[in-house]
């Protein structure tokens, strides 16, 4: 109770201070408090009338200055007078957050005063949205006003906020203005309805053809923000399958791991650092992933994959084992207590047009996973290190007499592409969960990748994860998760039996069996 | 080791097989030791069942718990096991049932239902056990369920599911769909609730999310919204990409009135609201009703997303009665004791809670009947009264379920629910839904289980 008293209070400061303007306002045609006063006795009345009539008036007269006396009355009352304080409290508060210095916060105020259905709050929207410099929250407001107005009683009014919803293309006015449809095509429609029936289908039908518009934008997206998880996913095995040839059916622990790093990075922060650094763990834990993997890879390599080269039965066997013993591992050691909060810069997301909404999570693994290529590329073709390896990939035995220390080339390769997992895991944290079983939901979709792109092509690889991806979102909406992942599969299967070595197959002399 | 066995097995086998039969002495000299053994034998026998019937009243009894401890359920179950445990623990420090301890007989399933079966066979005919505490999903239940009627066992069930059952065998401690999800969504539709107007149904694709959601289309239809005001769509078991399904959800959510009701199921919860999150979806634009996420979920994910939604139980850790709070202080303290994982640091919810009175009202059913004996204890369970943690439950006279409060909650920051609404008292159990098969009912008592109504 104290604390909601507290939280009151706070709220009664920030209304003074923060909205000296609106406060300003309000003070100049104060009603008599007495009638205020007489509004809050009779919220409690038993007649619905008297209430709903208290109600309005408070909301149009009072301000969040109230709100103490509101709890208050909130402290000790019945369901009937909590149902009638509600709509007050969430009023007056929305209209205090008009004016929060937070910019999400004035777009959800002026989202819920549109939805809320009072009159009374078109001045305070109007008022909001001149002074508003963010571009969408000023929309937001304007179409929260316009919302309102399309509900009032004067035909003219509703026709002008109709055509004006039209021209800001405003999703969330097609219930409404369906419903002035409807009410004109009635037979009992008068006339000033059906003029209004025809302005709304007029709004409707611009509002839809943008819809089409903004939908297409969207699947883009989604179909590349796919494609770059896939992408990012597929990177590490494409080197280790690729070009190493070895089945490694631990590839996606080896995410898990890169995940369970940064699960472990971020609770180093929570516990030694202090609270304004904690955003910070996120960067932090890309190279602690990386590493984590690629030592994880290189034991891997040692011990178990290097008695294996050039039987890739076994490794795949082998390697699965090992799956399962790091599967149950992390169960075991990290229970389910796992959760990886976000930093806050990657949080939400940018709108960029009308209905056009991107989430900064996946604008990031966009960025990273092009960053990766780029990278695997410069080492792969621009590098020492990277030409010892594609000769070592070419033809092993005359790199071995030319003296390239093929064994060594083999583990740094193979804890390479462990350290690329790591970094997916890394990554995957900001759409996923850490769970021990994460690897086993990544590694089918790896290998889909990898096998359709062709064996030993990077170019492959990256064709393969775009078209996945894209044809995925592309059939999604008509087909449903299921089918839509079901028809991926059979395109595939197809796909191979076309091209059996995938879309860039290896020819010529180093295409050997 | 080996070796020296076999080595020893050849050379016994040799002494008979020799070319060298058998004289007739010595066929005499061990066809009588044979026969001395086996009356050795016999009356050890005797001596043993004669000693097991005198000692018969403070033999334990075994009690089963048949729920996953490792495998992709283990996160969800093994709290069962620890809370079965604890209830267990706490009976026989009172002095156990009808004089008698109990004695758990553990088995590890391994979230795999071939494994269940096997399970609960070893359980009832090799351990002979008096009843069965056990299963999760509702793929598990199904498994075991023609071997409990086959041995006629007993098998508590703890969790909310799709109901369409009525089985003389099993006793349902969870929520049946009308105790669960049809209030859920009556509380959205009425004013208090917010009056919403359009639903989304959206869960992961298996039995409990598909007849679920067919008793609330059904349902919403009967109450006159209209089809168009009703989305259906299912993921497969751990999808990750939603994606789409939010971007759906946005567009069907514009201009206001609409919820999620989410029957999704363990790990696509996490990307699901996230992506709902940095979508700018927020829960005032539309709540997402969830029928499994509960505290020991929230446990292990980043609540930030999940603020403000919704979720449907019988049960929270927060609810405010007496002994709610010792239960949750002894359950914390018994993980601590035991070194479970993560200690005082575990939370309870409602199929820990159902799990918990489901083996209280078992035991008062036994000291009821005076018997473990099932058909004994069966009859005594119906119409048992139990003060749980969450407030009285009863059992049903008759249908082998629970009547139970409903609970709707708004999940905090803290991982924790708060009770928003509740229903006036406890709600009866109808395991056939009255929108999908108003015909039909579940009666043990005037009829066979399932019957027609007249």
């Amino acid at each position: 109770m104290k604390s909601v008293i507290g939280i009151g209070v706070i709220a009664w400061c920030l209304g003074y201070c923060v909205m000296g303007g609106l406060a300003a306002e309000a003070q100049m045609n104060v009603p008599p408090s007495s009638q205020l006063e007489q509004a809050l006795v009779d919220l409690s009345s038993e007649t619905e009338g008297t209430r709903d009539q208290a109600v309005r008036l408070l909301i149009e007269q009072g301000d969040a200055a109230l709100l103490p006396r509101l709890e208050e009355l909130r402290a000790n009352a019945d369901r009937s007078l909590r149902m009638a304080i509600k709509p007050v409290a969430d009023a007056w508060r929305h209209r205090m957050n008009l004016a929060s210095p937070d910019a999400d916060t004035r777009r959800s105020a002026a989202t819920d005063l549109g939805t809320s259905g009072r009159p009374a709050a078109i001045p305070w929207l109007e008022a909001a949205a001149v002074n508003e410099s963010h571009r969408w929250v000023r929309y937001a407001m304007e179409e929260s006003a316009l919302l309102l107005h399309l509900a009032s009683d004067n035909p003219t009014v509703k026709q002008q906020a109709a055509s004006k919803l039209g021209d800001m293309r405003s999703q969330n006015a097609v219930p409404a203005l369906k419903e002035l449809v409807q009410a004109g095509s009635e037979a009992t429609a008068s006339e000033p309805q059906k003029t209004l029936a025809q302005a709304a289908t007029i709004a409707i039908e611009r509002i839809e053809s943008w819809n089409v518009w903004s939908s297409a934008i969207e699947t883009l997206f989604r179909g590349i923000s796919l494609s770059s998880i896939l992408l990012i996913m597929s990177l590490g095995l494409a080197i280790v399958f690729g070009l190493m040839g070895v089945i490694n059916m631990a590839h996606g622990e080896l995410m898990m791991i890169g995940a369970y790093a940064t699960f472990v990075i971020q609770e180093c922060f929570k516990l030694y650092f202090p609270e304004s650094w904690f955003d910070s763990y996120y960067l932090a834990a890309l190279p602690a992933s990386f590493l984590a993997a690629a030592l994880f890879g290189l034991i891997l390599e040692a011990t178990v994959i290097r008695f294996l080269y050039g039987r890739p039965l076994e490794t795949m066997l082998a390697t699965w084992g090992v799956s399962l013993i790091l599967i149950q591992g992390a169960r075991m050691y990290f229970g389910d207590l796992t959760a990886i909060t976000a930093p806050s810069w990657l949080n939400g997301g940018a709108q960029v047009l009308v209905g056009v909404f991107l989430p900064f999570n996946r604008l990031f693994i966009i960025g990273l996973s092009i960053l990766s290529v780029i990278g695997i590329y410069a080492l792969l073709f621009r590098s020492s290190i990277g030409l010892r390896v594609r000769a070592v990939t070419q033809n092993r035995s005359m790199s071995a007499c030319l003296g390239i220390p093929t064994r060594k080339v083999d583990a740094y390769t193979f804890a390479f592409g462990s350290g690329l997992a790591g970094i997916a895991g890394w990554a995957l944290t900001l759409v996923g969960n850490v769970e021990p079983g994460l690897g086993q939901n990544y590694i089918v979709d790896s290998f889909m990748v990898v096998v359709t792109g062709g064996v030993g092509k990077l170019a492959g690889t990256i064709i393969a994860s775009l078209g996945i991806g894209g044809l995925n979102k592309l059939m999604e909406p008509s087909l449903g998760a299921v089918y839509g992942k079901v028809l991926i599969l059979v395109l595939v299967i197809l796909f191979l039996q076309r091209r059996p070595s995938g879309l860039f197959a290896v020819k010529g002399r180093h295409a050997e069996g | 080791m080996n070796e020296q066995n076999a080595h020893g097995d050849d050379t016994k086998i040799s002494t008979i097989t020799d070319e060298h039969l058998p004289s007739r002495r010595d066929f005499l000299r061990q066809s009588s030791r044979t026969a001395a053994g086996i009356g050795i034998a016999a009356i050890l026998g005797n001596l043993g069942t004669w000693a097991l019937s005198l000692g018969a009243d403070n033999e334990p009894i075994k009690v089963g718990v048949l729920h996953s401890l490792s495998g992709t359920m283990a996160i969800s179950e093994v709290s069962l096991k620890d809370v079965v445990s604890m209830a267990v623990q706490e009976i026989n420090a009172k002095g156990g049932v009808l004089g008698r301890q109990l004695k758990l007989v553990v088995v590890d399933p391994a979230s795999n239902w071939d494994l269940f079966a096997e399970k609960a066979k070893q359980l009832l005919v090799q351990e002979k056990v008096a009843v069965v505490f056990g299963c999760w999903t509702s793929v598990s239940r199904k498994s075991v369920l023609p071997i409990f009627e086959e041995h006629n066992g007993l098998l508590f069930y703890p969790v909310q599911y799709e109901g369409e059952e009525c089985s003389k065998n099993v006793f349902y401690t969870g929520a049946a769909v009308n105790q669960q999800a049809v209030p859920a969504v009556e509380y959205l539709m009425s004013k208090e609730g917010g009056g919403y107007k359009k639903f989304y149904l959206l869960g992961t694709d298996y039995v409990y999310p598909k007849t679920t959601n067919k008793i609330l289309r059904a349902m919403l239809l009967a109450k006159k919204v209209p089809a168009a005001n009703i989305m259906e769509e299912y993921t497969p078991f751990h999808h990750q990409d939603y994606q789409t399904i939010v971007g759906k959800i946005k567009k069907f959510a514009a201009g206001g009135g609409a919820c999620v009701i989410s029957t999704i199921n363990g790990d696509s919860n996490v990307p699901f609201y996230k992506e709902f999150a940095n979508q700018g979806l927020r829960a005032e634009d539309a709540p997402i009703m969830a029928f499994s996420v509960a505290e020991d979920e929230l446990r292990g994910m980043d609540k930030t997303a999940l603020v403000g939604h919704l979720a449907a139980w019988n049960y929270y850790q927060s609810v405010d009665t007496p002994q709610n709070k010792q239960f949750v202080a002894n359950f914390k303290a018994y993980c601590k004791k035991n070194n479970l994982p993560d200690g005082d640091k575990r939370v309870t919810d409602d199929p820990i809670e159902a799990a918990y009175f489901g083996v209280h009202v078992w035991k008062q059913a036994v000291e009821k009947a005076g018997t473990t004996e099932v058909n004994a204890v069966r009859k005594a369970v119906y119409g048992q009264k139990f003060l749980a943690p969450g407030g009285e439950i009863m059992m049903d006279e008759a249908n082998h379920h629970t009547h139970k409060p409903v609970l709707i909650g708004e999940i905090m920051k803290d991982g924790q629910i708060k009770v928003v609404w509740r229903s006036k008292g406890l709600v009866k159990p109808e395991p056939w839904s009255e929108y999908t098969n108003p015909e039909k009912g579940c009666d043990w008592v005037q009829h066979q289980g399932t019957y027609k109504k007249a």
